[in-house]
């Protein structure tokens, strides 16, 4: 019994100070004191009565009221009475109406009203504006829509505006959504910390409140501790700031990292097709980056054939595009290869020449067939958006890619390890002459294993399209990159090329923020150069026992 | 002792002789046709094929300073474009600050694209290059120091065959990121342009052109005769047997690394004189020049004519090139990158040796005992 005695007193104190609240705006007492009575019974009867009256002041005063109702009705009329859509009926008894397209409607019943009077609509000036301003920050406190809620919260937090701490009192003690409440504390909190006139100990709550929220908001919040507070409060706020700031960092670490994981999955996708041509059959493929354009290209038709004919398979493209586009590019591989490469076995550096000329003409047929420019190729519902882990944020874009190109790592090393074609390419990796001494047709473990590159760089374009432009010069951009990884994580060892690509792709989101994007790349083909001369054979270097591998 | 008991090749040799021969006909001709036939005359040489052609001419000496490296030594350098352009900057710089109060803004010390990034003073590498000769060394030094350390890092530590090619194209693409900022200093994307004059002289007018061009001519013999000297001296057969056995040679008792260095630092130098000749005629450079399929297209142009002949290497640019120009002038245009391509694949496949090399190939079995006077020092073997 006491304590709902106290609440309500308690409550009266509130209503004392949203008067003053009221009053501030209004500068119409009397009116106010009125409207405190009406809002207490949630009826906006007596609000609405002051409205027809059509008087700048009383509008004002009316508003203050609406706003404290918390009735659902309250925000309809505001925003009608911004957009100029709020009348009253000017022969008496005056009355308050809505109008819409089809007529006028009653603001406390909802229903259409007929037949409908000759009505004027409700004036407006500067300061009734700035009121339904208030009236409106003030409402979506208290809005059935718990996001609008939160929203409404953090625009005060922001603001750190005082006259919002009765409308934020009112809402605190309606709320029962544990997120919105959080929210509206901390509003709370961040008004306190910058109000005059508060105790020490108040405020360092208040400072432990925000801190414990640890993001960047809070940040700019602590930073608005005004001088004059009491110097233990200023120190509470300064440890908070070093704290918050330390966590944020190691959260920017950790957002680096994630970043140069997805960009080395990329790496990883581009370049261990590659690492397999170049590991088994020592073949420098320049072709590598325009089979990965290829198999973008398959990902565009299957899109454009699916979007015509059968639309609802749309989410499914792309899983469909993925064998297409191995079939194709692997095709097409072994086409090169029986055509071209098969004669240059043993001549790196002219493979290398042949290689580059085919991919010139490979990039002039996608031109003239679909065109210079880019083409678009849409993500799937389940790749688009992202999610919050803690203080960073994660595509579902990349978290397929990489998901993706770790399930093509492992499938590929599988294929190595335990199929039969698998165990032939490392032999014929490991010792050409001695595999076709035990009866291994180096020829066609030859074609296949260019066929099998070129296919896992078709299915790397379909991830690729995703990410990147598909035009004809998409394979141009990773063809350097890839052979770096390549060439950095060692030949004819697939941990090399996985090793290799994270950590390029770490490294070069780590070095951006201090260097820049251009520098930073710069920095690490450097880096690369400098690494090659200290192991000349990459990370993971097969060992024998040839002076010249 | 006679030369044909030592087996020392002249100097020079037939094919050599007919290739300088051609240039003094060229360097003399060209000059005539173009100032003594009225313009209208069948045989009358327009000033913009004065230029196009000594174009091919720095074309043709960048080749053969690649031909150097790979033809001899095995070096197949990814980068060499890089030289050139670095030999082409520093010429670039030269010209600009030729320009003085000519510019837009007529700034007399600032050039125009650093008058508009609002840059207040001069950048410390920009000095000196108002002086002709400090200029000219710089097109020697700067592509000389690159390859120098460049290479001293990769020769000593035995970075060869695939992995060297791909390093020197990480070279090049990662001085094209460079020369692509605005901060750098070298008028980022848009590079050096708006030249005036070279000397005092107008760069537009017809003298000038062909003066450059005969000076490219000039450049084009003199680099020749030193690459044959080269080749034929003690070094020379050094470096080529460092390319077909570079173990061995090391187990010889040779350190093979100097050796590839000194080649690779000449060859370098040589591409920079090719750069900075190519610049005035062209008027412009920018840091396209620096991307990696340009420099794969110089190996292609050594490819074509013969690797390891030199001579062949001049005339594969020019016949490259002059096909380029032919091609991307007209209707053909869409199909260029299939000739080069197909270029490319054909003549690995079907011609390793290129033009001149399949041409001593084809005399050598015609006269079973060779004199040796002008035999090809060695030609390589297929690259490994």
């Amino acid at each position: 019994m006491n304590s709902r005695a106290r609440l309500r007193g308690s409550g009266r104190a509130l209503l004392v100070a949203l008067l003053a609240f009221c009053a501030m705006l209004s500068g119409s007492l009397a009116g106010s004191l009125a409207l405190s009575r009406a809002a207490q019974a949630q009826d906006i009867s007596a609000p609405l009565a002051q409205l027809a009256n059509d008087n700048y002041a009383d509008t004002e005063a009316a508003l203050g009221a609406l706003a404290l109702s918390g009735s659902p009705a309250a925000a309809q009329i505001v925003a009608a009475l911004a957009d100029g859509k709020l009348v009253y009926s000017s022969t008496a008894p005056r009355q308050i109406f809505i109008r819409t397209d089809t007529g006028l409607i009653d603001p406390l019943t909802m229903q259409a009203v007929a037949p409908a009077p000759a009505v004027k609509p409700v004036r407006v000036n500067n300061r009734v504006r700035r009121a339904i301003e208030a009236a409106n920050g003030a409402l979506s406190l208290v809005s059935p829509d718990p996001a609008k809620r939160i929203d409404a919260a953090i625009a005060v937090a922001r603001s750190r505006d005082e006259a919002a701490l009765p409308a934020l009192d009112t809402a605190l003690a309606k709320e029962s959504n544990p997120k919105v409440k959080t929210a509206l504390v901390l509003a709370r909190a961040s008004i306190l910390i910058a109000k005059e006139g508060i105790t020490p100990a108040e405020r360092i709550a208040a400072v432990q409140l925000v801190a414990a929220e640890g993001n960047q908001e809070a940040l700019a919040i602590l930073r608005g501790v005004p001088d004059s507070a009491a110097p233990e409060v200023k120190q509470a706020a300064t440890d908070a700031i070093a704290g918050i700031e330390r966590n944020l960092a190691t959260w920017a670490i950790a957002q680096n990292i994630w970043y140069g994981v997805s960009l080395g999955s990329v790496l990883l996708l581009a370049a261990i097709g590659l690492a397999i041509t170049f590991g088994v059959m020592g073949v420098i493929n320049m072709a590598h980056g325009e089979m990965v354009m290829l198999g973008a290209y398959t990902t565009f038709v299957v899109q454009e054939v699916i979007r015509q004919n059968y639309p609802g398979l749309f989410d499914w493209s792309l899983i469909i595009a993925i064998p297409l586009a191995f079939l194709f590019t692997g095709l097409i591989g072994v086409l090169i290869e029986r055509t071209v490469i098969r004669f240059l076995y043993g001549r790196a550096l002219e493979t290398l020449l042949a290689t580059w000329g085919i991919s010139l003409i490979l990039q002039q047929a996608i031109r003239t067939i679909f065109g210079p420019t880019n083409r678009e190729v849409g993500a799937p519902s389940w790749m688009s958006g992202s999610f919050e882990l803690g203080h960073m944020s994660v595509t579902y874009g990349r978290l397929w890619i990489i998901v993706f190109a770790l399930i093509v790592f492992i499938a590929l090393l599988t294929v190595l390890r335990v199929t039969r074609i698998g165990l032939e390419m490392r032999a014929v990796t490991q010792n050409r002459r001695m595999a076709a001494a035990m009866g291994i047709r180096t020829n066609w473990v030859d074609a296949m294993t260019f066929g099998l590159g070129s296919g896992i760089a078709g299915i790397a374009g379909v991830a690729l399209s995703q990410i990147d432009n598909v035009s004809p010069n998409l394979g141009q951009s990773y063809i350097i990159d890839s052979f770096l990884v390549v060439v950095f994580g060692g030949v004819g060892n697939l941990w090399g090329t996985l090793v290799g690509a994270m950590s390029l792709g770490i490294a070069n989101k780590m070095l951006e923020p201090y260097a820049g994007a251009v520098l930073g790349k710069i920095a690490l083909l450097v880096i690369v150069i400098l690494f090659i001369q200290k192991r000349p054979r990459g990370l993971f270097a097969l060992k024998g026992r040839s002076i010249e591998a | 002792m006679s030369m044909s008991d030592t087996r020392q090749p002249a100097l020079l040799g037939p094919s050599g002789m007919i290739f300088l021969a051609i240039l003094v006909a060229a360097a003399v001709l060209v000059p005539a046709l173009n100032l003594m036939t009225p313009p209208d005359s069948a045989l009358h040489v327009p000033t913009y094929v004065v230029s196009l052609l000594g174009k091919y001419l720095c074309y043709a000496l960048l080749a053969l300073s690649v031909d150097l490296i790979w033809g001899y030594v095995g070096i197949l350098s990814l980068g060499h474009g890089a030289f050139f352009a670095l030999g082409g900057y520093a010429m670039g710089m030269y010209l600009m600050r030729q320009i003085g109060t000519r510019g837009v803004y007529g700034d007399p010390i600032l050039p125009d694209f650093m008058v508009f990034l609002n840059w207040k003073e001069l950048p410390w590498f920009w000095y000196g290059f108002d002086m002709f000769p400090f200029a000219a060394l710089m097109v020697l030094l700067a592509p000389g120091i690159l390859a120098l350390v460049f290479g001293w890092f990769a020769f000593r530590s035995r970075v060869t065959g695939v992995y060297l090619s791909i390093i020197t194209q990480a070279m090049t693409f990662a001085l094209l990121l460079a020369f692509f900022r605005n901060d750098m200093g070298f008028g980022g994307n848009n590079g050096l342009t708006d030249f005036k004059d070279i000397l005092g002289f107008n760069i537009q007018s017809d003298g000038t052109r062909l003066v450059l061009f005969v000076l490219s001519a000039l450049a084009l013999g003199l680099g020749y005769v030193l690459c044959r000297f080269l080749v034929r001296s003690h070094f020379g057969k050094v470096l080529i047997a460092i390319r077909d056995a570079e173990t061995r040679v090391r187990f010889t008792g040779y350190r093979a690394e100097n050796y590839k260095l000194v080649a690779f630092v000449v060859s370098a130098m040589l591409a920079g004189i090719a750069g900075a000749l190519y610049v005035p005629q062209v008027g412009i450079i920018n840091p396209s020049e620096f991307s990696p399929a340009n420099s794969i297209e110089i190996i292609v142009w050594v490819a074509v004519g013969g690797r390891g002949t030199l001579v062949g290497a001049a005339l594969g640019a020019v016949l490259v090139n002059y096909a380029k120009t032919y091609f991307t002038s007209g209707m053909l245009a869409p199909y260029w990158l299939f000739m080069l391509g197909g270029l490319f694949v054909a003549v690995t496949l079907f011609l390793p040796k290129g033009i001149v090399g399949t041409f001593y190939e084809w005399r050598e079995k015609r006269r079973p005992p060779p004199d040796g006077a002008d035999a090809p020092l060695a030609s390589p073997k297929p690259a490994e």
